[in-house]
């Protein structure tokens, strides 16, 4: 019994998040005492492979290029039969969320997604994962045997140094048809140059659905011009219209890390926080006193934001002015 | 074209959430509901494809009684009728058996799109699709922003990550799982709560299914996360609170 780490490439190039997963890998397997493995898949990766050391598949196939739900399902469920692991832990990207839980269900199982870390406690593993938007964690566990199925999310684990010495790949070539595959991708394109570059900001004002209304936006409007701060939003705002896209921060907008963060009626789903959280000092103002933005909050203040937001205005105002 | 909606009824976001007796889920007795919002999506992106080439949608969710109030607003917002799973204590069931008690009610309905919302906000898979998919022997796209009708096929875009996108063609029928912000919400209006008391909703169980729970991933514990961050809260009232605060950002953080 193995556990499996598959990472992630496109185009040849690595997707970070792999390491991290490989890094899960290998703690858990040091706890579990079970050795660790690792697969890529993909058309002519078996020299990528060898980047990443230790015993690792080359999953090789033509129709593995371009990414597809059915082609990555299909391969997996072959070298899973053949390779025979306990545990498949992937990297929690865009990638995988479209692939992994298909992949699980063919085998009876679960994907335990987006895992923040885990424990080991009788030999039995337990997996930590956010319910609620990160307002409560949970324990899970697997209660059929193997394989298992996690996906670790970005950040939650450190990347170690990769294994030194020579890389032991083994290709394998799964059995895949053309009419296997029922999806036609076309190639990936980016919308027009972003006109807001928020990376670029030292600091952002940005706001959440505590704003309740669209007619309500000059309240922190005022503040990020006292602050002399780009306005940046979460996803809500920018869904509902409020704010274009591109004033979008988080998972799926932009990372920012200025050197000031203030968070405006924004609870903090994972999705927002793994945009920001590298901010150098981040500040939540919002009514709920559980929301698990002040988990990543310095400076927190629980109140009425249309009550805070403008003597916070008035006050950076007056001490400008001195 | 017939399209079915899953919809989950979740705790409401602003609602309090206690953790249980059991130390395994939270206490629902007190707590609001609401439509699981990536789900109001999925039902927004499909009301707008009835309204674009007719047909109908059908609203399909698994849940206990109080479940009927979410899949009355989708009726009210404008969806056809309703499959209703009625099922208590769904908790005891992991995503893969919620999947196959909706896939068992889908199946006979011979749809040509199924659409669901990309996660719940309360357990956070973000799964149903990908799993319903497979279950349903369907082919399907995840993180979807548009979705045009071909001939027999839908052509949509998927949103990739760091703004990329990717349009790809699926052959109908599929399943979708719809990102937020695909359309603007549109509230029930007046004459269509009036409309929805007179749609019909189709109640089935799973005793009736032949479908058991059979978990395959189980909540060990539920609890509140450790904090990562020592943060100072600012007390007050908001003058108050404002003038610590900039004091604090003036002269420990520096950063104004």
């Amino acid at each position: 019994m193995s556990i499996l780490a598959i990472l992630e490439q496109r185009n040849g190039v690595w997707n970070r998040m792999s390491w991290e997963t490989l890094a899960a890998a290998r703690q858990m397997g040091r706890e579990l005492g079970q050795p660790v493995e690792a697969a890529v898949l993909g058309r002519g990766v078996a020299s990528l492979a060898a980047e990443a050391g230790g015993r690792i598949w080359a999953v090789e196939h033509t129709l593995l290029e371009p990414y597809t739900a059915d082609a990555y399902t299909e391969a997996l469920e072959a070298l899973l039969r053949y390779a025979n692991p306990s545990l498949v832990l992937f990297p929690h990207t865009y990638q995988v969320r479209d692939y992994a839980a298909k992949l699980a269900a063919r085998f009876g199982r679960v994907l335990a997604s987006d895992i923040i870390g885990h424990r080991v406690e009788g030999g039995e593993l337990f997996l930590v994962r956010q319910l609620f938007q990160g307002r409560l964690n949970a324990d899970v566990r697997f209660t059929l045997g193997p394989p298992s199925f996690a996906s670790i999310q970005a950040g939650a684990y450190r990347a170690e140094a990769l294994e030194s010495g020579a890389a032991e790949v083994r290709t394998f070539t799964p059995p895949l048809e053309p009419d296997a595959i029922r999806a036609r991708p076309l190639p990936p394109f980016r919308e027009s140059q972003r006109g807001v570059d928020l990376s670029a900001a030292s600091i952002i004002v940005s706001v959440g659905r505590g704003i309740k209304d669209r007619e309500n936006l000059p309240v922190v409007e005022r503040l990020a011009q006292a602050l002399g701060a780009e306005l940046a939003a979460s996803r809500p705002i920018c869904d509902n219209g409020w704010l274009p896209m591109e004033r979008q921060v988080g998972s799926s907008g932009q990372t920012v890390a200025p050197k000031l963060y203030i968070a405006v009626g924004i609870s903090g789903a994972i999705q927002h926080l793994v945009g920001m959280k590298g901010s150098k000092t981040i500040v939540a103002i919002n009514k709920d006193a559980s929301a698990p933005i002040f988990e990543v909050a310095d400076y927190g203040i629980v109140g009425d934001l249309f009550e805070v937001v403008p003597a916070l205005a008035e006050e950076i105002e007056k001490a400008k002015r001195s | 074209m017939k399209i079915l909606v899953a919809v989950k009824q979740v705790p409401a976001r602003d609602a309090p959430l206690r953790i249980d007796a059991s130390g395994r889920w939270i206490q629902e007795d007190g707590l609001s509901f609401e439509i699981n919002e990536p789900d109001a999506y999925a039902l927004e992106a499909a009301l707008q494809l009835k309204e674009k080439h007719g047909g109908e949608v059908v609203v399909v969710s698994a849940g206990p009684a109080r479940a009927a109030q979410a899949i009355r607003e989708a009726l009210a917002k404008g969806a056809d009728r309703a499959i209703h799973v009625d099922q208590e204590r769904l908790e005891n069931w992991d995503t893969l058996g919620v999947a196959g008690l909706l896939a068992r009610a889908m199946e006979s309905e011979k749809a040509d799109l199924i659409l669901t919302g990309l996660q719940s906000d309360d357990l956070g898979y973000g799964q149903m699709g990908c799993v319903l998919a497979e279950l349903l022997g369907l082919p399907h796209a995840t993180i979807i922003m548009q979705v045009e009708k071909l001939d027999g096929a839908v052509k949509v875009k998927r949103e990739l990550e760091d703004g990329w996108f990717q349009n790809l063609e699926l052959p109908l029928p599929a399943l979708l799982a719809v990102q937020s912000g695909i359309g603007k919400l549109r509230y029930a209006t007046l004459m269509g709560i009036k409309r929805a008391k007179t749609k019909e909703i189709r109640r089935v169980t799973a005793a009736e299914m032949g479908v058991e729970p059979a978990p395959a991933i189980e909540i060990a514990r539920v609890y509140l996360p450790p904090k990562s961050k020592q943060t100072e809260l600012l007390e007050g009232s908001p003058k108050e609170a404002a003038q610590k605060l900039v004091e604090r950002l003036r002269f420990v953080a520096r950063v104004i």
